[in-house]
This record gives C-alpha cells, sequence and structure tokens, in this order.
C-alpha cells in the first residue's frame, strides 16, 4: 500500500511542474505577444524611468529560465505575489473566500449524495419502470442543461414568481440578508451545484448496482433466504458504491476549485466569482495564483481519492503493480 | 483462406468460427450469437441497424438535422419572417422592444427592438460551427497524439500521456476561460480554445482502443497471414478503434455547444451584437425577470440541441457496442 502511494505521490511531481510551466507562460506576455509592463500598468501612460523600474522590480529584463526559477521559488514559499488593483497578497485575498467556496460545496455535495444515490437506487431497483424512465430522462436533460440557464430558471420561478404568486420564495443572490437565515441563502446556489453531477452520480449509480446485481455472490445472498432489501443494502451496495464514491470524491475536488458560473450568478462571494472579477479587471497574479492553488487542491484530492479506491478495492494497486 | 475475410461470403457456421473477424471490438466484448449468425452482415450494417431500433437516438438525430437545416437555411425567410437578427432598426426600436410573444414575433422582441425568434435561428448557426470546428481541432489533435503514443510507446507514450495529465489537471471551464482571457474574446478563439482542450480525452480513448484492438487474436491472424503493417494498420485496427472516436465525438459535439454557451454568457465567448444563444441569456437579471422569454427561448435551444448529440451519442455507443467510462 506504502508503496503504491509513494508511486502515486511520485507521478504527480512532473505533472505539477508541467503546470506550473504552462502557466508561467502563459502569465509571460511576452510569450503570446504583449508587453509585460502594459499588463501591470494597463493603458495609463507612465514615464519612462518608471517603466525601466518596473521592468528591474520583476526581473523581466532576465532570461526565461531566470523568470521561471523566480516565480517557482516564490510559489514554494507560498508567495503569489500582489493583486494589480488592491495592493494585497494574492494568499490573503484568496484566503479570505475559501472559506465560502467550502461552504457551498459541502452543500452542494449532500444534495448530491442524497438525490443522486437515491435516484440511481430507485431506478436500478424498479428497472424499466416508470421511475426509472422518469430518473434516465431527467438525468439526460439535466446533463444537456446549461448550468447558468438552470440557475436563471430557479431565480425566475423560486425566487421572482413565487414573490409574486404570494408563496413562499427563496433568495436569489448574495449570501446573507436581513430577510433570511444565511442556510436559506445557501440553497440555490447549493441545488444549482450540485444539479448536474447528481444526474452523473444517479447514472453511476444505476449502471453499477445493475451491474453488481448481476453476480453469482447476490444469487447466493437471495438463495439463502435474505430479504431483498438485506440483499441490497447488505451486499449489493458495498460494492456498488466504490465507482460513486470516487465520483464524489472528484466532484467535491471540482468544486472546491470554486465554480466560477454559479457563484457569479448567485453574487456569491467565493473563489470561484473572485476570479471571474479579477479577469475582467484583468488582475492576472489573482487569475494565475487562483488557478495554481485550484489545480493543486484538486491532484491531492484526486490522490486521496486513488488511495481510498486502492484501499477499498485492491484488485487495483495489486493490478497497477503488475503493469 | 483469404476468402475467410471476406465476409460476404461466409455460410453462417463459418461466421460464428471467426466470429471476431467481423465485431466491433474495441471495448473487447462480443455481441449475444443470435446477432451474427445471420449472414452478409456487416460491422456498419449491424451498428446501423441497432441505431436505427433506438427511438430517442433517431429522435435526437431528427432533431439535429432539423437544426442544421434551420442554420443552412435561415437566409431565405428568417429576416424576412422573423426580422433582421442583428440590425436595430432606430425608427421603430422604441415602439418593438420587449414585446411578448406575438403572431408577428413568436419568440417576443428584445430591449433593442429586434426579434428573438430569428436570433435564435442563428445562433444556431454560431452554436453548430463553433461545435463542429471545436470537435474537428479536438479529434485531429487527438488522434495524432493518441496514434503516436501508442505506435511508438516508451518515451513518447510516457510525454504524451504525463501532457495528457497535465491538461486534465486544470479544472475545464477555469482553463478555458484564462486561455480565452489571454487569446482575447471572439468567436475564433472560443472553438480554437474549446478544441485545445479537448484533445486529451480523445487521444486517451484512441491510446487505450489501440492499444486493445491490437491485442485481438484476428491481428495476430492477419499477421501470420502475410498481411503488411500498412494493411493490419488501415483494415483492421484503425475501423476498430475508431468506433469510440466516433461516440466520442458525438457527444464532444454537445460539450463544445455547451462551453461556448456558457463562455459566451460570461461575456468571455462571441461578441454582441452576434446572436449567440450564450450571449442572449446574458442581459441583465432585471429584463430577463420581467421578460421572461428573452431567457426562455434560447435556453431551450441549447437545452434540445445539446440533447440531441448526447442521445445520438448513446444511441451509437449502444449501436456500435463501445465502452465508454462515464
Amino acid at each position: 500500500m506504502l508503496a503504491y502511494i509513494g508511486r502515486r505521490v511520485l507521478q504527480m511531481i512532473p505533472v505539477f511542474i508541467g503546470v506550473t510551466i504552462i502557466l508561467f507562460i502563459l502569465r509571460s506576455p511576452g510569450v503570446l505577444g504583449g508587453d509585460p509592463v502594459r499588463m501591470i500598468t494597463g493603458e495609463k501612460a507612465i514615464s519612462e524611468t518608471l517603466y525601466n523600474q518596473i521592468v528591474k522590480e520583476n526581473g523581466l529584463d532576465k532570461p526565461f529560465y531566470v523568470q521561471y526559477w523566480r516565480y517557482l521559488s516564490d510559489l514554494v514559499h507560498g508567495d503569489l505575489g500582489n493583486s494589480y488593483q488592491k495592493g494585497r497578497a494574492v494568499t490573503t485575498i484568496l484566503l479570505d473566500k475559501f472559506p465560502n467556496t467550502i461552504k457551498l460545496a459541502v452543500a452542494a455535495i449532500i444534495v448530491e449524495i442524497f438525490f443522486g444515490i437515491g435516484a440511481g437506487l430507485i431506478s436500478a431497483i424498479k428497472r424499466y419502470s416508470f421511475w426509472d424512465v422518469l430518473v434516465t430522462l431527467s438525468t439526460s436533460v439535466l446533463v444537456s442543461m446549461p448550468v447558468f440557464w438552470l440557475a436563471l430558471l430557479l431565480q425566475f420561478f423560486l425566487g421572482v414568481k413565487f414573490k409574486q404568486w404570494g408563496l413562499p420564495y427563496l433568495p436569489i443572490t448574495g449570501m446573507t440578508s436581513r430577510e433570511f437565515p444565511a442556510i436559506v441563502h445557501l440553497i440555490l446556489p447549493a441545488v444549482t451545484l450540485a444539479a448536474i453531477s447528481t444526474a452523473y452520480a444517479a447514472r453511476i449509480m444505476r449502471s453499477q448496482l445493475l451491474e453488481v446485481m448481476g453476480q453469482d455472490y447476490i444469487r447466493t445472498a437471495a438463495a439463502k433466504g435474505l430479504s431483498p432489501s438485506r440483499v441490497i443494502m447488505g451486499h449489493a451496495m458495498k460494492n456498488a458504491m466504490i465507482p460513486v464514491v470516487t465520483y464524489f470524491g472528484l466532484d467535491l475536488g471540482a468544486m472546491l476549485g470554486g465554480t466560477i458560473i454559479t457563484e457569479k450568478i448567485y453574487s456569491w462571494p467565493g473563489v470561484g466569482r473572485e476570479i471571474f472579477l479579477a479577469i475582467e479587471q484583468r488582475d492576472w497574479p489573482i487569475v494565475m495564483g487562483a488557478t495554481i492553488i485550484i489545480v493543486f487542491m484538486v491532484m491531492v484530492i484526486n490522490l486521496l481519492v486513488d488511495i481510498s479506491y486502492a484501499f477499498l478495492d485492491p484488485r487495483i494497486r495489486y493490478g497497477r503493480q503488475v503493469a | 483462406m483469404a476468402k475467410l475475410f471476406n465476409r460476404g461470403k461466409l455460410d453462417g457456421l463459418q461466421v460464428g468460427a471467426v466470429s471476431d473477424l467481423a465485431l466491433p471490438t474495441a471495448g473487447g466484448s462480443v455481441p449475444p450469437e443470435h446477432e451474427m449468425a445471420a449472414k452478409g452482415r456487416t460491422l456498419r450494417g449491424d451498428a446501423l441497424r441497432r441505431l436505427r431500433k433506438n427511438k430517442l437516438a433517431m429522435a435526437g438525430l431528427i432533431w439535429i438535422i432539423f437544426v442544421i437545416l434551420v442554420a443552412i437555411t435561415a437566409d431565405l425567410w428568417a429576416p424576412y419572417w422573423l426580422g433582421d437578427p442583428v440590425k436595430i432598426d432606430s425608427s421603430t426600436a422604441a415602439q418593438q422592444r420587449l414585446l411578448s410573444p406575438s403572431l408577428d414575433h413568436p419568440f417576443g422582441t428584445d430591449k433593442l427592438g429586434r426579434d428573438v425568434a430569428s436570433r435564435v435561428v442563428y445562433g444556431a448557426r454560431v452554436s453548430l460551427i463553433v461545435g463542429v470546428l471545436a470537435v474537428i481541432i479536438m479529434v485531429a489533435i487527438g488522434l495524432i497524439m493518441g496514434a503516436l503514443a501508442a505506435y511508438y510507446g516508451g518515451i513518447w507514450d510516457s510525454i504524451i500521456m504525463r501532457l495528457a495529465d497535465i491538461f486534465f489537471a486544470f479544472p475545464y471551464i477555469l482553463f478555458a476561460i484564462v486561455l480565452i482571457a489571454l487569446l482575447g474574446k471572439g468567436f475564433h478563439n472560443v472553438f480554437i480554445a474549446i478544441g485545445i482542450l479537448g484533445w486529451p480525452s480523445i487521444a486517451r480513448v484512441f491510446r487505450s482502443s489501440i492499444l486493445s484492438v491490437k491485442e485481438n487474436e484476428y491481428v495476430d491472424a492477419a499477421r501470420a497471414m502475410g498481411a503488411s503493417t500498412r494493411r493490419i494498420l488501415m483494415r483492421h485496427i484503425m475501423p476498430n478503434a475508431m468506433a469510440p472516436i466516433i461516440v466520442y465525438a458525438t457527444m464532444s459535439v454537445g460539450g463544445a455547444i455547451l462551453t461556448e454557451a456558457a463562455l459566451s454568457y460570461l461575456g468571455m465567448g462571441v461578441q454582441p451584437p452576434s446572436p449567440s444563444w450564450g450571449l442572449m441569456l446574458s442581459e441583465a437579471p432585471t429584463v430577463i425577470f420581467t421578460s421572461p422569454w428573452l431567457m426562455i427561448f434560447p435556453g431551450i435551444a441549447i437545452l434540445t440541441t445539446v440533447l440531441g448529440f448526447v442521445l445520438l451519442g448513446d444511441g451509437l455507443r449502444d449501436a456500435l457496442d463501445v465502452k465508454l467510462k462515464e
């Protein structure tokens, strides 16, 4: 097991270095044909002395590998540079926003676990029934739905229209208000964020459960007289759940990276919205800093998922050792 | 012996005996015996027959064809029946703005007095062009990279697959936005960015499908009978290795349309006044919530078009008997 973990961690290193190289190339505007100094100062007219000073301060006159080395060593020391607009360190800005993103991601995962597993389970047990067809159709529709359109529809009906019709309605923007407790503000963003992943989770759950239900040990369990619910809960679910849990892990990783669209639509002050605002203001240090943190986080979470997968299913760690 | 490879001349018994020759084996699985008992069947014929039986897939295909026809013929009728999708008629704009759906304007008008139906019709062009071009780019890069990795193996394989890992490490929409922010906004950069970001999946699928097809007995058999490497590649490996690519590419068109819509919605994609479905949904909430037709129709257009590609892709997957991880 330790050897497996060690190998996976070692595999991560070249990938992470590759990511830093790509980001370094992207953030060096000289490569894409822009003026690096202009990216810092914007369109303002500046004197030549100031221009040269900026070049010197940022090491822009040095060769590429020196600049890359400087970038990498800053990165290792946790220094992501300062925001052009706000003048504050990128790390502090992002640390402010992360708790909000985590709150939203955890809420969305709870929705996903509940509805994804539930819908997949019903659909597999009552195969070809009305419920199965309903789940299959609605998951197809959900995976084809633009997430921002879903958000607009939810805001329009559950927020705007329900209020007009005198029904209980939900807040459609922000994280807090005098009118609603904070948890109610979480409902629409979390449902929006969860919707598409829930559809995928339900599909995986259904196909996994159907596959497991066809295996011999399930027939044995049924043959020795266990009730259908004990066969499913006690035997089938254990194995069918492994890929579903993996999926939730990967999805949590993706959502912790901030979800630009959902956070933007609901004005949720998380990392995703911060990145979007930074792009609009061309505040590159925030964009690049956030990206590198997110990539690192996603990689670590994927590693944890892989390790737990190998732990749950020994075939994986032995299979890969042979290969 | 060479006659054995001529599937058309085999009788039922022999087909059973050399079944591996004629079957789509990309996923390594074999369809049930009765399906291959009949004579004169081909891989393509079987797949088409299975696809035609799949009602959802056919519904998706018919819808896609309809959308394509609408997009191609738009110039012939949309401007006359509905109105210009882009031009603003300043003399009437004031009275024409934000009209609810009527016989004159079946989908209503937007805040500049333009016909929403006409814009939705022309939006189909933007979506289809972006979707198809992005997928062509990703498939072209993906096939080359996948084939290089599978064919040369060794160091090339490691380099290409690590490069794919690097691309996978970035969250998709974030990478797309960062790329667009640096390339510049606009139509061309949207499909270029989606294409560049999409290749690793194609490369992975193609690589593993070449590797798995290569292991089949019928490839050994062909080699044993003295077929050239080129013949083995073109006649035996490529047709079977392509099946997952066809499925994946079909689904990717839907994905690319969704990404274009999202980027345009965020203001990072197709720029006004071009009619893009995503862009049409980016009107301020104050306008959209008082004139909901602005939101309903472009949204339905995106949803149904993407759904068409998803259903067709699902159907192709079943028809070609491809196993893709979800």
